[in-house]
């Protein structure tokens, strides 16, 4: 599984990448985190508001730190 | 409503640390701790609302609710959209990237970054308590107006070509929005008042506690003779010394609030405060990242330009 962190480095996107460590971490789930933080490929993505999470390609929670809860759920 | 932070404040300055009222310490203790938990108090409080109201307008909305907008309608809409949407300043460029792709007019999506840092439920929050709702609202008005005006200007003098290419390259089609509900909002509220806080807190304390010093100590002659409203350079100055500053609207609004008891023109204390929060160097980096040099160049002219006009016609009116 992937896990991609969009943001350009801002301190939110650092906390949201801690999150998904301490979610993989929790859910003993074999993923591997990547971070994006060039603006052009996170606007292609279609994300308008940083930090965002995307599993596998997919963008789910924009705009917001998700909880390591809310990601633990989306890798289940 | 606010006299439990008087006491808080009469028992700090005056029982612990021994201060007598009345005296130039005294008051500059008091009117700080008074201030500083009284603002972090309503701070928490109206970021809460603020972010209820908010979370109905994600940027994908206003990007959907703006493409249908042309002209006149479209700079007033993208102005006031500008104020409700959540906006940081790390976000600007994937927000022009999204708004310029999907067909909204330039100067339209300028209108929205423009007015967006300039009035920030921060900014109204501490404007309304510390200067009233006459003052604050005369700002957020204001702030709004040199939205519009700016991106008409940015729209008419055709600056598409100032646009990196690639922009327009791009593209990012569709994306949904989450649906929330009543206890995700609340979430989202109380997420942005914890974050907002922890963030702001200090420049609360350090902007106040510059304040408080300029209260008790500041010669009010020398400041009314060179910023009073007699002074017709006195808002170009202020714009242009604002300019570089980046402080965010916390940390100005209480040295503003005291420098004005001491003779500073109203006009020329919210050009000052505009110029700060509207155009500052990291935004402008920022922003390099999708604009040509030509382009930031006129956008901080024409930001600058209405922000001078809007300090003359406060001190004109007042």
């Amino acid at each position: 599984m992937k896990i991609t962190i969009y943001g350009s480095g801002c301190k939110n996107c650092v906390k949201l990448a801690e999150n998904a460590k301490k979610a993989v971490a929790e859910t003993g789930v074999e993923a591997e985190i990547v971070k994006v933080e060039d603006m052009k490929k996170i606007a292609m993505a279609g994300i308008m508001s940083t930090p965002a999470i995307g599993i596998d390609g997919e963008v789910k929670i924009k705009g917001r730190v998700a909880t390591v809860d809310e990601i633990k759920e989306l890798i289940a | 409503m606010f006299i439990i932070f008087e006491r808080f404040a009469d028992l700090v300055a005056y029982s612990l640390f021994g201060l007598q009222a009345g005296t130039r310490l005294g008051e500059s203790v008091h009117f700080f701790f008074y201030d500083t938990t009284k603002i972090i108090f309503l701070l928490s409080i109206m970021i809460f609302f603020i972010s209820i109201v908010r979370s109905y307008f994600p940027p994908e909305k206003t990007k959907k609710l703006l493409s249908n907008y042309r002209k006149i309608t479209g700079h007033v809409m993208a102005s006031l959209l500008g104020v409700v949407t959540p906006f940081c300043s790390c976000s600007s460029v994937p927000i022009f990237i999204g708004f310029v792709e999907s067909g909204i007019p330039l100067g339209i999506t300028f209108s929205f970054l423009i007015t967006s840092p300039i009035v920030n439920e921060v900014a109204l929050v501490m404007l309304y308590t510390i200067f009233g709702w006459k003052i604050g609202t005369l700002y957020l008005v204001s702030g709004i107006l040199v939205g519009i005006v700016g991106g008409i200007v940015i729209e008419t003098l055709g600056m598409e070509k100032q646009v990196e290419e690639y922009v327009y390259q791009i593209s990012s089609g569709e994306s949904e929005v989450e649906e929330l509900d009543w206890s995700d909002r609340i979430d989202f509220a109380k997420a942005e008042v914890k974050e907002i806080v922890s963030r702001v807190w200090k420049y609360v304390i350090i902007g106040i506690g510059i304040g408080a010093a300029i209260h008790g100590y500041a010669p009010a002659e020398l400041l009314a003779e060179y910023a009073g409203a007699d002074n017709p350079l006195s808002v170009i100055a202020a714009v242009i010394v604002g300019i570089p500053l980046y402080s965010n609207a916390v940390g100005t609004i209480p040295i503003v609030e005291a420098l004005m008891g001491k003779g500073v023109a109203l006009g020329t204390a919210l050009s000052f405060m505009m110029a700060t929060t509207a155009l500052s160097l990291p935004a402008m980096i920022i922003l390099r990242k999708v604009i040509k040099p030509k382009l930031i160049t006129v956008f901080v002219t024409v930001v600058g330009v209405s922000i001078i006009g809007v300090g003359y016609m406060f001190n004109f009116i007042m």
